[in-house]
């Protein structure tokens, strides 16, 4: 069971998650570290922070949403 | 390095392929359910593989490189945001609802799916004619690019025609013995050898040009806002359309879809779910790095008649054999992704348009018969019209042209259902009605916009406004089309009741654990 301020903070992490997947504040910008541009690694990073956060979520609220009675009211 | 010893890689990589279709063969049973889904007993690597390599197509080595040849790197991040982010996120709300639906009524496809929750054989069939319609399109696709990718590497000694004839061929003898549990098997396979030869293929141009600095001084001569993030053409407006409505898309494309019900476990869909982002880094920084590579290191690769930048640049830089290859690599994504279609295609026809309107009685295993037959009549019609369509082209033969825009409207096509397949998930007050005309209307207006010439029309007070056009404000239509989707399908639903024959508690109550 997780409770519904954990649900929301899920879902509120997913989103920082999709927000981000593009450099916003980097528009623009042509920095470029070790030959390939800053906004790439930012993405690679952020793309390797998804998985981790993917990870914790199926082991702490998998199923939350989905399968009735997976959430505390 | 000769003709035939590429040809020779190229077959020999072919008969490998075969050789894991006909094991599998030999482990199949003849029934609907293990032909089609493999009896749902797809492990995590498996499950995991299969989805990526039916996801890849030809775009991975030929459109994403060209476009980032033309513009810049920034589609790395288009698709990491629509792979790795928007669709794993779908793969839990969609996926993981529709294997749970799947193991407690035994669907193999979505309209089986609804049309049981909506007490609907119409419904079902409508999906399905829907479905097939994007398909058929995307099919084309995948023999236009392995008829040009043979003809590319041969330099011409196979003919386009020849080269998509023989791919096509292949395909329909493995899809037809093997199903989806060899389908599945050649996938990974086909994954591993992909992801492989694109990074084998990065670090050797890296040694052969002495590292990354010289493509860099070569980008700033050529291109210098290459490495900037963003441009004309990577605007946000049409970064976003592209991430949002491929994703939805590819939910709802059969194949993939498919694989939400073939899970053999829960624990299978969470592992995968979790790899997601990891995988569409890993093939698609290297690939499309290539094509922006290639233009630093001045390759001329004339895009708009037709060339392909990963060819060339390959021709250059590493020996014959192993262009041969990357070329074995590219043909190996678009098969995993045909063979997929094909066999999705079956299943939907033979299920849910031939047993719903046609003929109701079919047995099992007289089902997995036509469900073969409908791969050799489906996969030859689409050889024949893509044939046909490179005749017509055959002024510029603008491959990569075609494959961009032909991809592109199955892709926005199938996004239309994703949001009324949604809401019938998740609210309990969808009647079919609202969904039958929450799939229906947005198509239509969808196909309108795409086939129907942009139209200026006068309208009092606003001035001049142009009808059917791609995009407005710089998105494009498939968003304003998903977004009417949304509102009919809940608009009808609340004006209408459901009909008797209609049982939410399938998709609600009967779930509970």
């Amino acid at each position: 069971m997780v409770s519904r301020a954990e649900t929301s903070g899920w879902a509120l992490a997913v989103l920082l998650l999709m927000a981000a997947a593009i450099p916003w504040f980097l528009w623009g910008d042509a920095t470029t570290i070790a030959g390939l541009p800053l906004w790439l690694w930012w993405h690679v990073g952020l793309m390797g922070l998804a998985a981790l956060v993917f990870y914790a979520f199926t082991r702490r609220a998998w199923g939350v949403g989905v399968r009735p009675g997976g959430e505390r009211p | 390095m000769s003709t035939a010893l590429q040809l020779a890689i190229v077959v020999g990589y072919l008969l490998l392929a075969l050789a894991v279709g006909l094991v599998a063969y030999r482990l199949t049973e003849r029934t609907a359910e293990d032909y089609y889904l493999a009896s749902r007993t797809f492990g995590t690597v498996v499950l995991l593989f299969t989805t990526f390599a039916t996801l890849l197509s030809a775009f991975t080595f030929f459109g994403g490189p060209d476009i980032s040849y033309l513009y810049g790197p920034e589609w790395i991040l288009v698709m990491g945001l629509m792979d790795g982010l928007i669709f794993a996120v779908l793969w839990y709300v969609v996926g993981y609802k529709q294997w749970l639906i799947g193991q407690a009524r035994g669907h193999v496809t979505l309209g089986e799916m609804l049309g049981d929750r909506f007490g609907s054989s119409r419904l079902r069939a409508l999906v399905a004619v829907v479905s097939l319609f994007w398909l058929f399109p995307y099919v084309m696709l995948q023999q236009i690019g392995a008829g040009g990718a043979l003809a590319a590497l041969t330099e011409g000694a196979v003919p386009y025609w020849a080269g998509a004839t023989l791919i096509t061929g292949f395909m329909i003898v493995y899809v037809v013995l093997a199903g989806m549990r060899g389908i599945a098997w050649t996938d990974t396979l086909q994954g591993a050898f992909m992801l492989a030869t694109v990074w084998a293929a990065l670090l050797w141009i890296l040694v052969s040009v002495d590292g990354v600095g010289t493509i860099n001084a070569g980008l700033a001569e050529t291109a210098p806002e290459f490495l900037a993030l963003g441009s004309d053409f990577y605007t946000p407006q049409r970064m976003l359309t592209f991430a949002v409505s491929i994703a939805f898309g590819v939910t709802m494309f059969p194949q993939v879809n498919q694989r939400f019900f073939a899970a053999d476990s829960e624990t299978v869909l969470k592992r995968t779910f979790a790899l997601w982002p990891i995988l569409v880094v890993l093939l698609f920084v290297p690939a499309f790095l290539l094509g922006t590579w290639a233009q630093g290191l001045g390759i001329q690769a004339d895009i708009a008649a037709g060339e392909n930048v990963l060819p060339l640049l390959l021709a250059e830089y590493v020996p014959a054999w192993f262009a041969a290859l990357v070329i074995a690599g590219a043909l190996a994504a678009m098969m995993s992704s045909s063979d997929s279609m094909l066999l999705s295609g079956a299943a939907y026809y033979t299920r849910d348009v031939h047993r719903t309107l046609v003929d109701p009685t079919v047995s099992d295993d007289r089902e997995s018969r036509l469900g073969r037959i409908g791969v050799v009549v489906f996969a030859g019609g689409a050889l024949l019209a893509s044939l046909w369509v490179e005749a017509g082209a055959a002024g510029g033969g603008t491959i990569g042209a075609v494959l961009v825009d032909i991809g592109d409207l199955a892709f926005g096509g199938f996004a239309q259902l994703a949001l009324p397949v949604i809401v019938a998930l998740y609210w309990r007050r969808t009647t079919r009605t609202g969904l039958t005309a929450g799939v229906v209307v947005p198509q239509l207006v969808y196909v309108a916009f795409n086939f129907l010439p942009a139209t200026p029309v006068g309208l009092p007070g606003l001035g001049d406004v142009t009808l059917f056009a791609g995009a407005y404000f710089g998105w494009g239509v498939s968003l304003y089309c998903m977004a009417l989707g949304l509102l009919v399908t809940v608009g009808v639903s609340r004006a209408t009741t459901a009909a008797p024959e209609e049982d939410a508690a399938l998709y609600f109550e009967d779930l509970a654990d």
